[in-house]
């Protein structure tokens, strides 16, 4: 398919196979071996780039789980765009440099994308801006430092341009932009056509792929992206075989990890009536194609937290690419957007050309991997009654950030008198979806928050789960875990994460 | 002064911009080939068919080769032979790699890798510590061991006796740069290989021996590496040689890097440990004899887990003296990936164990765990006997008697015979090393470790007294007291670990290296030596040292790749002795340049050679200054040669691993580490809050570096014992292969307050500058986490919580559940 997009302050208009990632577009057909693969599954941050929507919001993402479909209309800012033309470093990479934060350095392209794009939007927790990128050389500290010294210093002219840049585009429609076409099915890249806007350097030649042997990755494959819901429901009531690409943070991995030919897939980011989130008197309408980024922000003022479980999400590269919609359809029985929203008792929005359907979000999750979804159905929107705040959320892990939960537990109790007058629990992590404790909710309902009165919910959480081991935790600890959750519900210490040195 | 000052890593710009290039960053000629492996789907089995029909006939895919299709050694192991690249009749573990497939593209061979038709006859997987003492698979002949006056008896006559098992989980390097090779075939049949390796010259000596050619057929070359940290000493070897037998074959480029996944389920890790124990003691809780039994699970083949397992041994007193001491090595055969070096090489695991000691001993005594880990320190320089241990015995440790043997062993039962290995891994069989010259004898009355070399330069009696003070330590123990007296939920715990680390490879002859210096008519240098660089600063530290030799800045000083055409017989990046190897090597290579220069400018103004100076980037010789510049044009006109080799081999070492005397290392690098840390007892959720380091550098080639090798080696150090877990399941297959699953830490999770100094004293052994190497004993540090968070769950109860690493979420909420009693 044909992708128009801006790279690092120039349009760009390629051919491409749509799956194909941005990662390998940019060092095999590019020659741009400034960003890296770490891990090639969207952890590790070694290839973050700044990608700038029509919205004018820069925000780093993953490169190696981008496919090159969902970048049209937008513009991306690699580390070999982030210092000036003329080869003046950014205050973030002049930091690096004095605090001494690079150490192998291979890591170190990944953390100047994120810095620098975090020092443009004027963030400035950089804990959480950072939590996307691993160094196993520096301990992070020298990283922190350079992060805090460049804070204060103004954001580089040249870092705004990508922006505008994207107005640009309607003088370069698509097919016809005159610039000369490259790509994965394409002839190998001349030097002649790289745009000069990326620092005046002369590129680094190309890691040497041959793409052209590759099954799959020729430009047949069908791809669509519509643009808007009505248009996505009548593609898709007629590709139902086909599959849906919103943030790829999940379906990248079937690519990269799974070496899967997706077949025909449509894009979503085409329709932006699906990422809206409308905060209404009755309810908080949340399109399925909010970002996980845009739902942090925008439940924040209403269930906080909700929004503090959302920090620690996977990270900004994943928030900023992940929807809502996506972490619902995927049906994981660990991802930690269903249990907060059946405890805040979320009602799903299905949609297919011939109608609409809903129904209590817990109730989607029929088994593992199986949802009540029918061929050609979507998920449009999540929805949650307006309702005063009483949500508590636990996530456990092994690592506190960018890490999928061993266990999460979501709670909404309603206190009267020092009293459960009522109570919606859910869990992640303890059973084959995420689930609603209901002898645990009914065990709780009328109890006293004491340990005595708690104590029957404890032993109630084993009627309602009988949870697995793996990988991340044992059966036994994943009980006792949720156990602890109860006993934090009546505890005024905090958490760990709130115990200062 | 070039030496000592903090300047930015040498390729820092290079980092941020982007411009810094790894192996898969190299541009390439067209045409290059991209290999990936078949992976064996099961753990252990015989091979009994393997179809690569469908994979030759995957698009893109331009060769496939099994092992019948190797031209010369299928055999990609270190030293013991026993590695083959591509598995042959037996499969070992899963993930070895079974056949080759070279395509157009990365993508296209990892596509068409999966299509083999595999059939092997399944047999049981013997996966851990217990199967494999069960079925008896060992490497070497039975357990080593360490003895040291009459532990048995000193433990039945002391005061106290008490006896424990703790296990030590492994670690993965995650290195975030994966393995990665490119072989550019030559003419003649030569081959320049680019290799992410801490170890060129073992790259060179396995292509060499894969390609049937001499060594000098073989180039091989380094500039960087995205991360070593020991995954990157023998594991680069498999791609390397693929590589170049796939560019030999073809006559095509062939280039080679792993997925995150499969480096991880192909590639060794850290040795995972258990390690039991018996102890006696008296009521100050000085240790009276302890035995410690080590049990250390290798993996399916050698590689390198003889010294590690070795240095486990010698690293068990750590910074204690055992005046009666038995330690026991059990070195395990599993189907499971071979165990390798990781940063420490065992040192690590042997600290956990006897810091474990000291935290029990102290819980038994209610007494304060620094007090008793004070009171069984080495006593300081000068000080001390070897309380009531019986005087060594005859010949041990004395010069000659070692150097009059040749130590050979055996290897494991499955180790090829005749297989000479290559004499510059550190997993060498053969140590054929002298004693490089005479080895002093040890100071009467001094003491001594349990392989009866003496303490002569402890450090760490008046470091801790430092570090206890600068840290508040006696203080804020008293506060998280007083907190864990107040709260249920959260425990704070404290500890304070030392660590002290020997220096030198223990492979004795691995402790050479050399160096080529080359200086230009304008005055610039050129410098190359045997060193890697992996992140650590070596080449900055050693341009600083020649930048120094010739009293020039740093910045005049061009560190160019690691090349086996230009230094020859390299050892390992490793061991931690990069710096006063290849530092030495370079300062007598610039010292012979500069003896020319002053030997050709001194008569020219009446003075004496030895008055030249070199400083300030000027030479000054009679009066007369010269810019170095043009000092060097000078010297060039009058036929004084600009270019000189330096070799560098480190005095007054020598070791017998099979009796466990001698004086393995140099000297000893010191540290000392105070960590505070939060539990909640309800779901065992854990952080570091505040971290107070003093280390010993000694007088540091560059107090930036060093400072960096610390917190990067105590961040990496409290992940192995904290986050990081390694699973296997029943099957054998790593659960945790990718960073999805395998948890490194995060930024939020280095420290809060992160306090870091460089204990100011001067090495007493006349190294580089009198610094100290400092690559791996920071790592060390981290063990402070563990104690730490060993004290917290003790504060849970009356019983000793007996805290087993990795310290997860998980174990620490079972250790607290323990510690209620």
């Amino acid at each position: 398919m044909q992708v128009s997009f801006g790279l690092n302050g120039t349009p760009v208009a390629a051919e491409v196979a749509p799956t194909a990632t941005l990662l390998d577009w940019l060092r095999d057909a590019r020659g741009l071996t400034g960003t890296k693969e770490g891990c090639n599954e969207g952890d590790c941050g070694a290839c973050t780039v700044m990608v700038t929507d029509a919205d004018g919001d820069a925000r780093a993402m993953n490169a190696c789980i981008l496919f090159m479909g969902q970048l049209d209309g937008r513009a991306v800012r690699t580390v070999e765009g982030i210092a000036g033309p003329d080869g003046t470093l950014h205050p973030v990479q002049q930091a690096l440099i004095d605090h001494h934060g690079s150490q192998c350095g291979f890591c170190t392209p990944g953390f100047v994308v994120a810095m620098a794009t975090a020092h443009l939007n004027g963030r400035t927790d950089h804990d959480d801006q950072l939590a996307g990128n691993l160094c196993r050389c520096t301990g992070y500290a020298p990283i922190l430092r350079a992060a805090r010294a460049a804070a204060a210093a103004p954001v580089p002219a040249w870092m705004r341009d990508a922006a505008p840049a994207l107005s640009s585009f309607s003088k370069y429609p698509r097919g016809g932009s005159g610039l000369p076409e490259r790509g994965a099915g394409g002839p190998p890249p001349d030097r002649d056509g790289i745009p000069a806007g990326w620092g005046g350097r002369a590129p680094l030649a190309a890691t040497g792929a041959d793409t052209r042997g590759d099954p799959g990755a020729g430009p047949a494959a069908a791809a669509a992206r519509p643009d808007s819901v009505a248009a996505l429901a009548e593609w898709y009531a007629d590709h139902p075989e086909a599959t849906l690409v919103a943030g790829a943070t999940d379906v990248g991995l079937w690519v990269t990890k799974g070496l899967r030919d997706l077949g025909p897939v449509c894009f979503l980011n085409g329709v932006a009536e699906l990422g809206r989130i409308e905060v209404g008197p009755e309810a908080i309408r949340i399109g399925a194609g909010a970002t996980l980024s845009a739902l942090r922000d925008a439940i924040a003022p209403h269930h906080p937290a909700f929004a503090e479980l959302l920090r620690r999400y996977g990270s900004v590269q994943v928030r900023n690419a992940a929807t809502i919609g996506g972490n619902i359809a995927n049906g994981s029985p660990i991802g930690d957007g269903p249990p907060a929203l059946i405890a805040l008792g979320a009602t799903l929005h299905l949609r297919h050309r011939d109608g609409r359907r809903e129904m209590p979000l817990e109730d989607f999750f029929v088994d593992y991997g199986r949802q009540d979804r029918r061929p050609g159905e979507f998920v449009e929107a999540v929805s949650i009654p307006r309702q005063p705040n009483r949500l508590s959320c636990q996530k456990l892990s092994k690592r506190f950030d960018q890490d999928i939960s061993a266990v999460c537990g979501c709670f909404n109790l309603t206190l009267e008198g020092g009293r459960v007058a009522a109570a919606r629990i859910a869990f992640g992590g303890m059973a084959a979806t995420p689930r609603r404790a209901r002898a645990t909710e009914a065990a709780l309902t009328g109890a006293a928050l004491s340990a005595a009165g708690i104590a029957p919910a404890r032993e109630a959480l084993a009627e309602d789960f009988a949870p697995l081991s793996d990988m991340r935790a044992s059966a036994r600890y994943r009980m006792a875990a949720a156990r602890g959750m109860l006993a934090r519900l009546i505890s005024a210490e905090p958490s760990v994460l709130e115990v200062a040195p | 002064m070039s030496v000592a000052r903090p300047l930015p890593h040498d390729s820092a710009r290079l980092h941020v911009t982007g411009q810094a290039r790894y192996v898969d960053d190299l541009p390439v000629p067209a045409g290059t080939l991209h290999l990936a492996f078949g992976l064996s789907p099961v753990a252990r089995g015989a091979l009994t068919r393997l179809d690569l029909e469908p994979v030759a006939r995957t698009p893109g895919v331009v060769a496939v080769l099994a092992a019948a299709d190797l031209p010369f050694a299928n055999d990609v192991a270190p030293a013991a032979g026993d590695e083959p690249l591509l598995a042959e009749g037996r499969v070992h573990y899963m993930g070895q790699p079974l056949f080759l497939v070279a395509a157009r593209s990365h993508l296209a061979a990892r596509k068409a890798a999966r299509q083999a038709g595999i059939e092997i006859a399944e047999e049981a997987p013997v996966l851990t510590i217990d199967a494999a003492l069960a079925a008896g698979w060992r490497f070497e002949e039975g357990p080593r061991e360490f003895l040291k006056g009459d532990p048995e008896a000193a433990i039945a006559a002391a005061p106290h006796r008490f006896s424990g098992t703790i296990e030590i989980g492994g670690q993965e390097h995650f290195y975030l740069e994966g393995q990665a090779a490119l072989a550019l075939p030559q003419e003649g049949g030569d081959m320049v290989v680019h290799s992410s390796s801490q170890h060129p010259t073992e790259i060179q000596h396995k292509v060499a021996e894969a390609l049937g050619v001499p060594m000098h057929a073989v180039r091989v070359e380094v500039r960087r590496m995205g991360g070593g940290f020991g995954g990157k000493e023998s594991q680069g070897n498999a791609l390397a040689v693929a590589c170049a037998v796939v560019a030999a074959r073809t006559g095509r480029p062939a280039k080679m890097r792993y997925d995150r996944d499969d480096d991880m389920v192909i590639t060794g890790k850290r040795h995972d440990f258990r390690i039991r124990y018996e102890v006696g003691h008296d009521a100050e809780g000085r240790l009276r004899g302890v035995v410690f039994e080590q049990f250390c699970r290798c993996g399916w083949s050698q590689d390198l887990s003889l010294p590690v397992a070795d240095r486990a041994m010698l690293h068990t007193d750590n910074a204690y003296h055992l005046p009666h001491a038995r330690i026991v090595s059990h070195r395990l055969r599993t189907n499971t990936q071979s165990a390798t070096a990781f940063r420490g090489f065992g040192g690590p695991q042997g600290m956990v164990g006897i810091e474990r000691v000291m935290d029990q001993i102290a819980h038994r005594l209610g007494r304060d765990p620094l007090d008793v880990r004070r009171a069984n320190f080495y006593a300081g320089a000068g000080g001390g006997t070897d309380r009531g241990a019986p005087p060594p015995a005859a010949g041990g440790g004395s010069p000659g008697g070692i150097s009059a043997r040749v130590k050979a062993h055996v290897g494991g039962e499955d180790v090829a015979a005749g297989t000479p290995g290559d004499v510059a891994s550190r997993g060498a069989l053969h140590e054929t090393a002298e004693p490089t010259g005479p080895v002093a004898a040890p100071p009467a009355g001094a003491q001594t470790t349990p392989y009866h070399m003496a303490v002569t330069d402890f450090a760490l009696n008046e470091m801790v007294a430092a570090l206890a003070g600068s840290a508040d330590y006696h203080a804020r123990r008293r506060r998280v007291a007083a907190w864990n007296a107040e709260h249920a939920g959260i425990k704070r715990g404290i500890a304070l670990t030392p660590v002290k680390f020997g220096i030198s490879f223990t492979l004795t002859h691995l402790n050479q290296a050399g160096a080529l210096v080359h200086v230009y008519q304008d005055g610039s240098v050129q410098m190359n030596h045997g060193g890697t660089e992996m992140g650590q600063g070596l080449h900055r530290k050693v341009a600083q040292v020649a930048a120094e030799r010739f009293g020039i800045d740093a910045d005049r000083v061009r560190i160019t790749a690691t090349d086996t055409g230009k230094v020859p017989n390299t050892s390992a990046t490793a061991a931690s002795s990069g710096a006063d190897l290849n530092g030495m090597a370079v300062k007598a290579a610039c010292d012979t340049i500069r003896d020319r220069i002053a030997a050709f400018l001194a008569p020219l103004h009446q003075a004496a050679p030895e008055a030249v100076r070199f400083a300030g980037g000027e030479v000054t010789a009679g009066g007369h200054a010269y810019s170095f510049a043009e000092a060097v044009q000078l010297a060039y006109q009058g036929r004084v040669s600009l270019s000189a080799t330096g070799f560098y081999r480190t005095p007054d070492i020598e070791w017998d691993r099979i009796a466990g005397r001698g004086r393995p290392f140099y000297y000893f690098a010191h540290g000392a580490a105070v960590t505070e840390v939060a539990v909640d007892t309800r779901t065992g959720e854990n952080r570091i809050l505040r971290v107070d380091i003093l280390h010993d550098a000694g007088r540091s080639l560059n107090p930036a570096m060093d400072i960096g090798q610390i917190e990067g080696g105590y961040v990496q150090g409290a992940g192995w014992l904290t986050t990081e877990e390694l699973v296997w399941d029943d099957k054998g297959r790593l659960a945790t292969h990718a960073p999805s699953t395998y948890k490194i830490p995060a930024c939020s999770d280095r420290p809060d307050v992160f306090n870091v100094a460089l204990w100011d004293a001067e090495n007493a052994r006349e190294t580089i500058y009198r610094s100290k190497a400092v690559g791996e004993p920071p790592l060390m540090l981290g063990i402070s986490a563990l104690m730490a968070l060993s004290d917290a769950c003790a504060a849970c109860g009356p019983a000793y919580p007996g805290l087993d690493a990795p310290a997860t979420a998980e174990r620490v909420l079972f250790a607290c559940q323990e510690a209620r009693g």
